[in-house]
């Protein structure tokens, strides 16, 4: 009750914290996305390489997140930018690895009926590999989405804005209704993020034939 | 100039595996000619060399009478059907795409033109129309091996090369299958390498007939070739079952 009373009576507040966040997420979702696709179609292309990069990405994978904000303080200062930086470089696991993943499963079969009557690099990527290996991507994506929004709460801890800021504000003044109106909402953002996700999934599944 | 295949010597290996080694082949214009070996004999392998999609280690491969280093390997490849077992069709392309797939690798298409090629080529493999919309999955096994053959003849390459297309499906099927295949063969005139492991098919099918054997061509000539003067035990007991 008192949850639902706060979240009504400091709505503008919440409502400017729920729109920064989402403006946070969304940049890093959109920055490690395309990084990480990048990234997951060039190393499939080099199997050496993919070791290495998946080794490096997953060493970076295991830096506590609040550390990692703390490194880049010195390199980028405090705020947003450092927030939107070190969310973007945790994304990228999932989606490299599922992208990798995913491209280097598809039917070796099909891939070489697709060069052998005529594709070129390039149009068995564009044409056959990458759109099977899509479900597959998607899948890493809708990881990766979800780990931005709830990672995002802690941004506030080097000065960045979104949800995270109630949850801080809520610790120092030790304010428990105003931390959990936080984290219910970067809870819900993340699910109902999740869900909208999932429904894309479902389609390509279904467009594509692979359910 | 008759010959539209031609290799000289030629040896392939996967890394320290060597699959042929030095065999000499020609293949001529308007020839339906059957590979026919136990598996693992190098057969699927002589028959990526005349695509390019396996290069080998020592010889040369020429195509058109002209080699495959001096061709420029996709132009070649859009010019050369190519049919295996199981169709490997894309299973996110309709049948319409999927047989529209190589031509579309050169130029744009318009619906009107995809549906056009789509109708003549289902026609001529011998399914219904209303095919043209569905996906691989929703296709018998039979159906499957049709489109790939479409597939691979959209282009209307001169040359095809069909790596056991008919492995994955029934005997009634495919002996439909075959039929159709030589009738095809004599309307378009194309150049047929097909493998199989089926000496029936192969006495059906070739006009000529090679046999391999640990990477080697054990024996070649027609049926009443074959028959009358097998080389030894091992191709009397293949082409005696």
């Amino acid at each position: 009750m008192e949850l639902v009373q706060i979240l009504w009576d400091r709505r503008d507040f919440f409502l400017t914290c729920l729109l920064e966040h989402i403006r946070i997420s969304l940049t890093a979702v959109v920055c490690a996305g395309i990084l990480g696709i990048l990234a997951g179609v060039l190393i499939s292309r080099h199997r050496k390489a993919a070791g290495i990069a998946l080794g490096v990405i997953n060493v970076i994978y295991t830096i506590p997140s609040i550390s990692l904000l703390g490194f880049l303080i010195p390199f980028t200062g405090i705020g947003n930018k450092t927030a939107v930086i070190a969310l973007t470089v945790y994304g990228l696991l999932p989606i490299v690895r599922n992208t990798y993943t995913g491209l280097t499963n598809v039917d070796a079969g099909i891939l070489e009926v697709a060069e052998g009557l005529g594709g070129d690099q390039r149009q068995v990527m564009l044409k056959i590999r990458f759109p099977l290996a899509l479900p597959v991507i998607i899948s890493g994506f809708r990881n990766m989405v979800v780990m931005i929004i709830a990672m995002s709460g802690i941004a506030s801890f080097i000065g960045a804005g979104g949800l995270g800021a109630a949850i801080y504000r809520g610790i120092t003044t030790y304010n428990m209704t105003l931390t959990a109106a936080g984290s219910v909402l970067i809870a819900a953002l993340a699910l109902f993020s999740d869900w909208l996700l999932s429904r894309v999934e479902k389609a390509v599944g279904r467009r594509y034939g692979i359910e | 100039m008759s010959e539209v295949i031609a290799i000289q010597n030629c040896c392939a290996a996967y890394g320290e595996n060597q699959v042929l080694s030095g065999v000499s082949l020609k293949v001529k214009k308007g020839e339906f000619l059957v590979i026919i070996g136990p598996s693992g004999c190098g057969k699927t392998t002589l028959l990526k060399l005349m695509n390019g999609l396996v290069t080998p280690v020592r010889g040369e491969v020429a195509v058109k009478g002209k080699a495959l280093t001096e061709w420029d390997l996709t132009a070649m490849r859009r010019g050369i059907g190519y049919a295996v077992q199981g169709a490997k069709l894309f299973p996110h392309m309709t049948v319409e795409d999927n047989i529209c797939y190589v031509p579309r690798l050169e130029r744009k298409m318009t619906r009107e033109e995809k549906k056009t090629l789509t109708e003549k080529m289902l026609a001529l493999v011998d399914l219904p129309q209303e095919l043209a919309q569905r996906f691989p999955r929703q296709l018998s096994g039979g159906q499957k091996q049709r489109v790939g053959i479409a597939r691979a003849m959209a282009a209307e390459p001169d040359i095809l090369l069909m790596d056991e297309p008919f492995g994955a499906v029934d005997e009634i099927t495919r002996r439909g299958l075959q039929e159709e295949l030589l009738d095809l063969q004599k309307k378009t005139g194309a150049t047929i390498v097909f493998i199989t492991h089926d000496i029936e098919e192969a006495f059906k099918l070739g006009d000529r007939i090679l046999i391999m054997k640990e990477g080697r061509i054990w024996q070649e000539g027609t049926k009443e070739e074959l028959l009358e003067a097998p080389r030894d035990a091992f191709v009397k007991q293949l082409i005696c079952k």
